[in-house]
């Protein structure tokens, strides 16, 4: 009676739950923004072509990244704030948890779901602004945007684990407003800092200082200026902005799976 | 026989009011344990506690006090979820999946590998009577009784040694409640035990071996079925039927029948000792009636029910 149960596979758990939150994404019609980010690109494609004025390459790499990282943030932060507290809510997470599903498994799932959705997201359109690129007789810089676009999706992946670790104890509503306050003062973070070191009040610079350590410093992804005039981050930045970005997700996720854990749902 | 639930002094506070926390007390100080290869009846009148309690043992819920073990396991065990089902109340279910879709999701979970889920997919909505054109539309177009058949199926997808189910005839036809009525009954008999709230007093009367009646949070009786009623029986009363006598006369010449009942041209009285009888016949010849008939009365599960969860 009291043999003990094996536990099973917790990343077959995992996947399982990642594939459904993709799946659903994909039904939900999530990935529609794609086309239209395809007909803004296309748009522009052809306008810019018959102006020529020697810089439309560079204007289509600005307006495609910039496009690419706000509609990638909205869906971070619009998704990823109703991951769980949709299942709440609808009631569906009660036939989760009565199967040999640990609350981390769950959230970690739903969080991987919807980076594989960005994942496409962000390749699709990565692939819209390459042919536009293409279009405009620039095949050197159709090639050399991808480390940014990669960039950018490290980026999504925080915002999506911070809007997880708010909807973990607040309302989705809320959620996405702080998040959305994250995702801003995050790019201007460096500016924090230097704004706390011009400060005479201590107690304020202190308080920047802070702001400055917890909240993520999302301008190690932006490489979308430079991308544009034909840089190339190093590999270096690239393996920072990796390793950032995992660390980040993995202590937001924790947080986030610490709340949930003592849920109840009721 | 081993007990595959045990139940020991569960309590529940549900907190309300977001500034002055007020705690309610849904589940008050239970204890009850379930033996294995049966069905049990969970019984109680709407609010009494039932769902909070599955709830609770399905780690939904955390508790306020007490606890609880399933398989020989503390419930907040996740590994011994593999060997459990749970059919919730009123079922919801991810409504942009097909019940194929939703029975391969939930396989996966249980580490099923494809060939079982494909095989455990067909067995079991064709035995909870799902016709084949629905298995492949989304849950989103299906009926309340639709959903309540597919909650029951997936219960089952993992082959549990016990499965919870919170009202499983809720929402279905007559048809529909017979045919999940015959396979709850067979359940035991494929090595699964059964834990099913109802408050539909014939289905458990028919299924349950054993109940516990649940009042306000708290336990008012529990036990075999058999002994319940037994128990309440061991003082039989008795329903006598005359013709031709009249209700108001015969409740002035017979003081002690506590309960007399004009009926069309008859007259029913009960009869709470079988001493009382022969006064009662006599008062009737007396007042002009005839006899028709006298039957001992089985108290049935609703009246132990009613006794049991009236309010104190
Ligand atoms: N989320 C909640 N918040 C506050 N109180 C609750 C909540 N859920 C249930 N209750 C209270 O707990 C008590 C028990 O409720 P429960 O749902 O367990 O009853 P039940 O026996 O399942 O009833 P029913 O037969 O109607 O399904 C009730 O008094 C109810 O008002
Ligand atoms: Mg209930």
């Amino acid at each position: 009676m009291t043999e003990p149960l094996s536990a099973g596979n917790p990343f077959k758990r995992v996947l399982a739950i990642a594939g459904n939150t993709f799946r659903e994404a994909i039904r939900d019609r999530v990935l529609y923004n794609l086309v239209v980010f395809v007909l803004l690109i296309v748009a522009c494609a052809i306008l810019l072509g018959e102006l020529t004025n020697g810089q439309e390459a560079r204007t289509i790499v600005n307006i495609g990244l910039n496009a690419l990282l706000i509609f990638g943030t909205f869906i971070a932060i619009f998704v990823g704030v109703g991951l769980v507290s949709k299942e709440i809510e609808k009631r569906t997470v009660f036939n989760i948890f009565s199967k040999p599903v640990g609350r981390g498994e769950f959230v970690t799932g739903k969080f991987l779901g919807l980076c594989l959705t960005l994942l496409v997201n962000t390749f699709v359109m990565g692939l819209g602004v390459s042919l536009a690129l293409i279009y405009v007789n620039n095949s050197s810089l159709a090639l050399s945007i991808w480390p940014a676009i990669f960039l950018i999706f490290f980026e999504l992946m925080i915002t999506t684990a911070v809007a997880i670790m708010f909807s973990s104890f607040s309302t989705p509503a809320l959620s996405a407003l702080l998040t959305f306050f994250v995702f801003i003062i995050g790019h201007l973070s460096s500016s924090l800092r230097d704004l706390a070191s011009g400060l005479s009040s201590r107690m304020a610079s202190l308080f920047l200082e802070t702001v400055y350590f917890l909240l993520p410093n999302l301008a190690l992804f932006s490489f979308r200026t430079e991308a544009a005039n034909e840089l190339v981050p190093t590999a270096s930045m690239l393996g920072y902005a990796v390793l950032y970005s995992t660390f980040y997700c993995v202590v937001l996720l924790t947080i986030a799976i610490i709340i949930f854990s003592r849920r109840n749902f009721k | 026989m081993e007990h595959i639930v045990s139940v020991e002094n569960l309590s529940k506070d549900y907190e309300t009011g977001f500034w002055k926390k007020k705690k309610v007390r849904a589940l008050d100080g239970l204890s009850l344990s379930v033996s294995e290869g049966q069905i049990f009846g969970f019984l109680g009148g709407n609010g009494a506690g039932k769902t909070t309690t599955i709830k609770l043992l399905m780690r939904l819920l955390y508790p306020t006090e007490g606890s609880a073990s399933i398989l020989g396991q503390p419930i907040d065990s996740v590994s011994m979820h593999r060997q459990i089902g749970y059919c919730p109340e009123n079922p919801y279910f991810y409504d942009y999946l097909t019940p194929v879709e939703l029975f391969d999701y939930f396989g996966r979970l249980f580490d099923l590998d494809a060939s079982k889920r494909k095989a455990k997919t067909g067995e079991l909505l064709t035995k909870v009577g799902l016709e084949e054109r629905d298995w492949k539309k989304q849950l989103r177009k299906f009926s309340k009784g639709m959903l309540q058949r597919v909650g029951l199926a997936q219960s089952l997808i993992n082959e549990p040694r016990i499965v919870f189910l919170d009202e499983p005839m809720s929402g279905l036809d007559p048809i529909g409640r017979r045919e999940i009525r015959e396979l709850i009954a067979e359940l035991p008999s494929k090595g699964t035990a059964v834990f099913m709230s109802t408050h539909i007093l014939s289905d458990a009367e028919a299924l349950c071996d054993e109940v516990a009646i649940l009042s306000r949070g708290k336990l008012a009786a529990a036990g075999k079925l058999h002994d319940l009623l037994a128990e309440s029986n061991d003082q039989p009363r008795f329903e006598i039927v005359v013709a031709g006598a009249d209700a108001a006369k015969l409740r002035i010449s017979i003081p002690n029948a506590t309960e007399i009942e004009q009926r069309s041209g008859d007259t029913l009285v009960i009869a709470n000792r079988d001493s009382d009888i022969e006064g009662i016949l006599r008062a009737a010849r007396d007042a002009g009636g005839s006899l028709i008939s006298i039957n001992p009365i089985r108290r049935s599960l609703e009246d132990l029910f009613v006794a049991q969860t009236k309010t104190d």
